[in-house]
């Protein structure tokens, strides 16, 4: 562990660790970024989708006449008509199956049931509202645990022989030697508590602008896609069109989170719209259809327990988890685990045996289980592991930060093998914790706490020390569709010694036009200037499982490193033959071949001209390489974060008065953008804890569908944060780099939780739980000591 | 975010303006800030048939000082009202809670007057006005008239406006020596519409008795409410917290709030009776030129 790293690149190259600016925000800044809805194809066509206004129903009849006889209305697609080229179901990312336009029932609000393709945008929205869909209201499930009561109407009667509720069912970990730690413990923590169901919420929503060449059959789609190779491959299979045919163009991306995952039924029906009519259709997401309609996130009921001995070691874990999935089952998720990489939760510490079980239940909300800004539900499974630990320290009357230090995982012990099989690659949990204990002045805190507040207010302090596990994935256990999690990078040096990068991954904004710019300058010594990064386009770029679940880095990344280096390995047969010398003389330095000893060399770029002009005999001409890395395992990054809180008695308000980040992502490639991604998911942390979340009403109408009631921080109520790093290198990654985008999301939501609650704990009121958003009558419900609602 | 098909029209003059609105009727509004009218529209829960955009009268945007009161003009935006000298001299109270108005955006654009028309109970302008003892001017092809702002605010989005009229100004008194006053807001975040706001405003005559007292709340009942009775418990008594407290109570007792995604009705309650106090607490301080 070291906490700074020196970069070996001059600042001009720009190689690993050096903070250089984002070649991308030249144009960003400038509002000249292309997004999907800034195309405008000859003879395009608009689509507005009509959906249910109701949560549950069986649908008697679609009378379509007015909105077809509406001027400028080109058509109108029922999902009759998708029936007929067996489209009206399509399957989701965990092997359900999802409709497209419904034929049966609707079983959400917001479900898609007819969409108006029309001549301008204005149209097609008026037209929708003439749709009228004729219902036979049926009543709407809004929970899970309503949804699993006998007799409850079941939700999905499109799957024969369903009887029930349940989605799926499933355990990890070793129940018999869990049970056996349990009878031993001294003491027994419990907690119950609702992550609550929230939303990506990306600036720019979701959206298709699909063109089916008529004559040749040829589609372009472009869409809102983090992931463009494997939603190619998905409409081959899907639609039955050939691949070869299919071209996905993502074009700059607003915003991804995760919500960009899933395949929607308005890609698919704007590309049938497009097939039938032979005309561009684009079609782009309203923010309210955006929230109540695209992948959602979270929604875990859990309940944790910790097995302790009385002097504070952890002997082992259970925990149980009751999801909502919403209306169909669509985790976007690639692993053979029903509730994702969820059995992480033993998070930090060590010790000898969890057992983990998970139930699923459909109700009548939108589908989705997108990872938002996470690696496949670990963000659910680090705030209960980081819950449980305050409330155990808290019970044990320990120091929260004592308790964890004395049941981290040891820097000695890694790799790590969890309990629940995961095999943590590299880390330093002690050093993390001292350092974010330093940075926010723990004992400080401390001290004002028992002091008190001036005004009568009262501090609090929080702590989460989490672990993530991101970069899926080895190819044994990660795929998508059969797909395997590999990535790949494809990389060409121009003759003038220039580059284009081209890669299987999509940034949303994450910034990759630099930080794989910035590899290849690491690696070969041209200036990261000089390297175009190029993703997005299938017909352009190799093969990739796209970006999210911080993968990119940990993946791509590491197939960028491999590419170049291969290029490295011809470029010195180049190198010899041009300062004719043996290659065994030849010494690397960035930018450079020299013979050892001598000041006799050739650069890089000189070795890029060679290679188009006067190869040596042999060798074929050309410098450019592909590589499809598969990582050996995941990465783990992890972190401590403190939270300093005020909270007011008076109306329950609370706000973050310190705090302190403290993240080991192993090699940063670009300091400045991995500060960035730890700001942003601080940021979307706090909302979560503090005002953020998606519910519904008793009829299943969703409350949280326009940002008056889903809530985004401004700079106003973010807080101010104090970033600090240590440095453990991933052993299997060729940088050493691990993911990061989603560690602040992951860790953050429980520090701030656990302030509050300390606040109020040490102020004499013995307070459990408070569910998030940590809202200020629920705050003020605890001190009052009275259940309030919602 | 496409709203339903409308027509526009953007006078040169107040007596243009005043001749569409009688012609139009029910199906015109008025378009000055457009900060409530147009999201409505675009989410198309609001569809008026003709807007008739008064940003291009001459006249209306300014403050100004007349006879003991401040003049707001129709396109007096929340931000002016912000930042205007003569505002923060005279309005105090208007100078601080206008930057808890909304966000900034809104506040560029939003106009006090349009606020004061809409009617919304969780508007935060009324409850100043209410506190304050605001006059609404209204004019129309018929001519002009002043309507105290008690009268004006009728019910939940509903004002005293007659047919064919605007608001044209809104008038407040200035504020004497030994006046004094807060707004205080809950809100989950900035730009958010309060979950509850409580308006306090306090004249001292030279004994320090309190000669003058207003109070009004923001998001607790259908329309922004002045609590009379609280105000009638303070005028003619030495402040003290006790006297502070009571009038609280009074304040709690006597909102309505109800119990959605901002918090259970008596929650509500219980902040009304914190601010209150809170709120009064300050005022005083302010008015004894404490703060």
């Amino acid at each position: 562990m070291t906490t700074t790293v020196h970069p070996k690149t001059s600042p001009e190259v720009g190689g690993i660790g050096h903070a250089v600016r984002r070649k991308e925000d030249d144009r960003f800044i400038q509002g000249a970024g292309r997004y999907l809805d800034d195309i405008v194809l000859p003879g395009m066509l608009h689509m507005a989708i009509v959906r249910s206004p109701i949560a549950h129903g069986r649908i008697r009849s679609i009378d379509t006449s007015a909105a077809e006889q509406t001027e400028g209305v080109v058509a109108v697609i029922t999902g009759q008509m998708l029936a007929e080229h067996n489209l009206a179901w399509m399957p989701t990312l965990s092997g359900d199956t999802q409709a497209v336009l419904a034929t049966d029932k609707v079983r959400y609000q917001g479900q898609e049931v007819a969409a108006v393709v029309a001549t301008d945008p204005y149209i097609a929205r008026d037209a929708a509202s003439l749709v009228f869909v004729d219902y036979e209201e049926l009543p709407a499930i809004t929970s899970p645990q309503q949804a699993l009561e006998p007799g409850a109407p079941v939700i999905r009667d499109d799957k024969e022989g369903k009887t029930d509720n349940v989605a799926y069912i499933w355990e990890a970990g070793d129940k018999e030697a869990t049970d056996a730690a349990f009878a031993k413990a001294d003491v027994v923590v419990t907690l119950d508590t609702h992550y609550p169901r929230s939303h990506p919420s990306p600036l720019e929503t979701c959206g298709a602008l699909a063109d089916v060449n008529p004559a040749t059959g040829e589609a372009t789609i472009y869409l809102t896609s983090q992931a463009p190779h494997a939603h190619r491959t998905l409409f081959a299979l899907v639609a039955g069109l050939p691949e070869e045919n299919i071209r996905i163009v993502s074009p700059d991306i607003g915003g991804g989170f995760g919500n960009k995952v899933p395949i929607y039924p308005g890609y698919v029906v704007a590309t049938v719209a497009s097939l039938l009519l032979g005309k561009p259709v684009k079609w782009v997401e309203t923010r309210t259809e955006n929230l109540i309609s695209t992948g959602f996130a979270r929604d875990y009921h859990m309940h944790g327990e910790l097995a302790l001995t009385s002097d504070g070691r952890i002997l082992a874990m259970r925990a149980s988890i009751l999801s909502d999935q919403g209306a169909f089952y669509a985790d976007a998720q690639p692993s053979r685990f029903r509730a994702g990489l969820f059995h992480i939760c033993t998070g930090s510490y060590d010790f000898g045996a969890a057992h983990v079980t998970a139930k699923g239940a459909y109700t009548n909300k939108a589908p989705g289980g997108v990872a938002y800004r996470c690696s496949f539900r670990v963000t659910e499974a680090s705030y209960l592991i980081e819950r449980l630990v305050d409330n155990a320290a808290w019970k044990l009357g320990m120091d929260p930060a004592e308790f964890r230090m004395k049941n981290f995982i040891r820097p000695e012990q890694f790799p790590y093998r969890s309990p629940t099989g995961f095999v943590y690659d590299s880390g330093d949990y002690h050093t993390a914790l001292r350092e974010a204990m330093k940075l926010v002045d723990y004992e400080g805190w401390r001290r004002k706490q028992a002091e008190g507040h001036p005004e009568g207010k009262l501090y609090g302090v929080g702590i989460a020390s989490f672990t993530e596990v991101v970069g899926a994935g080895n190819s044994k256990e990660y795929d998508i569709a059969g797909i395997k999690m590999f990535d790949s990078a494809e990389l060409r040096i121009h003759p003038t010694g220039k580059a284009i990068l081209k890669l299987g991954v999509r940034t949303q904004g994450q910034g990759h036009e630099t930080t794989f710019a910035q590899i290849v300058a690491e690696e070969l010594g041209i200036p990261y200037t000089d390297v175009k990064v190029q993703e997005g386009d299938t017909d352009n770029t190799p093969y990739g499982l796209g970006t999210y679940a911080s993968r990119s880095t940990p993946v791509g990344g590491a197939a960028t490193a491999v590419v170049a280096r291969r290029i490295r390995e011809k470029a010195k047969k180049i190198a010899a033959h041009l300062l004719e010398a043996s290659e065994d003389d030849l010494e690397w330095e960035p930018g450079r071949f020299f013979v050892r000893g001598t000041d006799k060399g050739v650069t890089i770029q000189e070795v890029a001209f060679a290679a188009y002009t006067n190869p040596p005999e042999g060798l074929e001409a050309g410098l450019e390489d592909v590589c499809y890395y598969d990582p050996p395992n995941m990465t783990y990054p992890f972190g401590s974060y403190i939270v300093v809180v005020e909270v007011d008695p008076g109306d329950g308000t609370w706000k973050v008065v310190d705090m302190a980040a403290v993240d080991d992502c192993g090699v940063r490639i670009n300091p400045m953008i991995v500060e960035g991604q730890i700001m942003g998911g601080l940021t979307e942390g706090f909302a979560k804890a503090n005002m953020q979340w998606i519910t519904f009403d008793e009829q299943g109408n969703c409350i949280g569908s326009n940002f008056l009631d889903y809530l985004v921080p401004t700079a106003w109520e973010t807080p101010r944060f104090k970033l600090g790093a240590t440095v453990t290198p991933s052993p299997h990654h060729p940088l050493g780099a691990k993911g990061v985008g989603e560690s602040a999301t992951v860790g953050s939501p429980a520090a701030y939780v656990n302030a509050v609650l300390d606040a109020l704990r040490r102020a004499g009121h013995p307070v459990e739980n408070i569910d998030m958003p940590v809202l200020p009558h629920r705050v003020w419900g605890a001190i009052q000591g009275v259940a309030v609602k919602p | 975010m496409y709203p339903p098909r409308f027509e526009y029209s953007a006078p040169r003059s107040l007596e243009e303006a005043l001749d569409l609105l009688a012609e139009v009727g029910d199906e015109g509004r008025v378009l000055a800030g457009g900060q409530s009218l147009l999201p409505m529209m675009k989410l198309r829960l609001a569809a008026p048939a003709h807007l008739v955009d008064i940003n291009r009268l001459p006249g209306l945007g300014s403050i100004t000082d007349t006879n003991g009161e401040i003049s707001i003009g129709a396109l007096v935006r929340h931000a002016d009202v912000a930042t205007d000298p003569t505002v923060a001299a005279h309005a105090p109270l208007l100078a601080a809670a206008a930057p808890w108005i909304a966000d900034p955006l809104v506040r560029n654009r939003g106009t006090l007057c349009g606020s004061v028309a809409h009617c919304d109970p969780e508007g935060d302008w009324n409850s100043l006005m209410l506190a304050v003892g605001a006059t609404v001017v209204a004019t129309s092809r018929e001519g002009t008239r002043t309507i105290p702002i008690a009268d004006f605010v009728v019910d939940f989005f509903t004002n005293a406006l007659r047919p064919g009229e605007m608001v044209t100004e809104v008038r407040v008194p200035k504020a004497g020596p030994r006046t004094g006053g807060a707004y205080l807001k809950l809100e989950r975040k900035i730009g958010d519409y309060a979950t509850v706001g409580v308006a306090t405003h306090l004249r001292l005559d030279e004994s320090g008795r309190i000669a003058q007292a207003g109070i009004a709340l923001t998001s607790v009942a259908p329309k922004n409410l002045k609590v009379t009775e609280a105000e009638e418990l303070l005028v003619g008594n030495e402040p003290s917290d006790e006297l502070f407290a009571e009038a609280a109570e009074v304040a709690a007792r006597t909102c309505q709030p109800t119990s959605d995604v901002r918090g259970p009705a008596e929650y509500k309650r219980a902040v009304v009776r914190t601010y209150t106090e809170r709120g009064l607490r300050r005022a005083l301080a302010e008015a004894r030129g404490e703060a």
